[in-house]
């Protein structure tokens, strides 16, 4: 299979900080990829040098076998990006910014039908004459997703799509790219939501400060880490819970306490200092490791 | 993938949409413009139609309104003829002026575009270049008038050349042979444009 992209120990310096620490990193032709990392780790900065944005200090990147600074005209024409901010031009209307778009790729009016898929497929077609500054912060969104995908790039990359769009929305959305994952195109995402990389993923990379700290197919990961939480609610009445179990917890609310279970024996443990101190049990529910586990896991920080 | 007709097709695009652009800001980018050069028009001429003499078969109302075509560069000729007889001697070279000096207008608002982070610094820019430029160019005067100093300083801005090269195509008559101010504002432009290609490269204050 081709690579749609290649990393080759990419690594970005500002300054003394060090954004990137050498990044290897392969995506097949047809993948549905996700990039997971906490703020500042590096994943913006890995994208805005693969679209051209910013230069690597070293290291060789390739979009369908195109670098993207010897043959950045062809790598620019393979790839389709999604950004984490609604940059529009607020001048013209949907069908007219995409009209351009494509115009800018060398596509004339023979592009105009896949123009109007991408509107109705995005569910456009009521705002496609309402200029871009009109649009809601949802349909922004969409007109940019659109407008990363009028040249027909084989491989679109997804910037934080979901950041602030509501529930309804990021289930169409994800309907579509997942269409266009069917029909071939390779799907770079980033995501601050773990779920939605958990359903739809098929390999994760887990970025942290520069690096990448994990690479394998979702189900590897999650099997890996066969961790599992479990939820309780207390009845604490000013009792405090038990320093011995403190290490195990992973995050704590007003109702519930949820603990991170790597072995089940740990279960036992916990209940059984819970009845030492004399802390009522009222509810409490075990659910399967997620990407949330694997991540704190592996970059070590509690939230 | 890359062939010569998308290529043209890509830069046709940009063309075409920043002439929208261009268009659906019609109010700020002709209409103000006319109502400024027209302002000036009125006021100047009254003040000093009868004061002035700067060639001896050229009224000075009609000296006057090459230089600010030129300086706003728009429609406002047929405007002006309205009010006044103004002879076009060689349209070509008024022709070509236009365009050499809209394209080293062009290369200087992208510079300005790249190197400014914030409006007030683009206001700078128009306050602090493009404003001094126009006013010492000779858009109200010919520069025999100014004491030898100023000459000296004007003769060094490439606005000069293009008001003093346009004004040549309406009345055969300037105050530099306009082949030689031909030659120096495309000189300035061909400087300025490689500049702009050199930033665009490099990507300053572009690409991180």
């Amino acid at each position: 299979m081709k690579k749609a992209i290649l990393f080759n120990n990419v690594k970005k310096n500002f300054g003394k900080l060090e954004a990137l620490k050498g990044i290897d990193l392969t995506i097949e032709e047809g993948e549905f990829f996700a990039l997971l990392g906490p703020n500042g780790a590096g994943k913006s900065t890995l994208i805005n040098i693969l679209a051209g944005l910013a230069k690597p200090s070293s290291g060789s990147i390739k979009v369908m076998g195109y670098d993207v600074i010897q043959d950045y005209q062809n790598a620019r024409r393979s790839l389709g990006i999604v950004p984490q901010e609604l940059v529009f031009d607020p001048f013209f209307n949907v069908r007219e910014m995409l009209r351009f778009q494509a115009g800018y790729f060398g596509k004339g009016r023979e592009n105009d039908d896949w123009i109007d898929e991408v509107i109705e497929g995005l569910d456009l077609q009521d705002k496609a004459n309402t200029n871009m500054r009109m649009l809601s912060g949802g349909m922004k969104r969409r007109a940019l997703i659109a407008q990363a995908l009028v040249h027909k790039p084989p491989v679109i990359v997804l910037d934080e799509p979901t950041a602030g769009v509501d529930v309804e929305l990021r289930k169409k959305l994800w309907q579509f790219i997942k269409k266009l994952n069917q029909k071939g195109h390779t799907i770079v995402l980033t995501t601050h939501y773990l779920e939605e990389a958990e359903t739809l993923c098929s390999r994760v990379a887990m970025m942290d400060q520069g690096k990448i700290v994990a690479l394998d197919k979702t189900k590897n990961l999650l099997k890996r880490f066969s961790a599992k939480n479990l939820n309780l609610r207390l009845d604490l009445k000013g009792k405090k819970i038990p320093a011995s179990i403190q290490k195990l917890m992973k995050n704590l609310d007003q109702h519930s306490i949820s603990f991170l279970i790597e072995e089940i024996t740990e279960v036992e443990f916990i209940i059984s200092e819970l009845k030492k101190s004399k802390i009522k049990i009222l509810d409490m529910e075990l659910t399967n490791s997620d990407l949330e586990n694997v991540f704190l896991k592996l970059t070590g920080s509690k939230k | 993938m890359i062939n010569f007709k998308s290529e043209l097709i890509g830069t046709w695009t940009l063309l075409k949409k920043e002439l929208l652009r261009f268009w659906r800001v019609v109010f700020q980018t002709v209409a103000a413009p006319v109502i400024t050069a027209v302002l000036y028009l009125l006021i100047f001429s009254h003040v000093l139609a009868n004061h002035v003499k700067v060639y001896d078969n050229v009224e000075y109302t009609a000296f006057l309104i090459p230089g600010l075509i030129m300086m706003s560069l728009l429609q406002i000729y047929s405007f002006a003829l309205l009010y006044v007889d103004l002879p076009i001697l060689h349209p070509w070279v008024i022709f070509g002026f236009a365009i050499i000096g809209g394209a080293l207008l062009g290369t200087f608002g992208i510079i300005a575009g790249i190197w400014a982070h914030r409006f007030d610094q683009m206001a700078a820019f128009q306050n602090f270049v493009i404003m001094p430029l126009s006013f010492l160019s000779g858009v109200f005067y010919s520069i025999h008038s100014l004491p030898p100093f100023w000459q000296k300083v004007s003769q060094l801005n490439p606005f000069f050349y293009m008001i003093d090269g346009f004004r040549y195509g309406f009345f055969g008559q300037s105050d530099v042979a306009p082949l030689l101010s031909l030659s120096i504002v495309t000189f300035f432009f061909i400087v300025l444009a490689s500049i702009t290609l050199g930033m665009l490269k490099s990507g300053y204050k572009l690409r991180s």
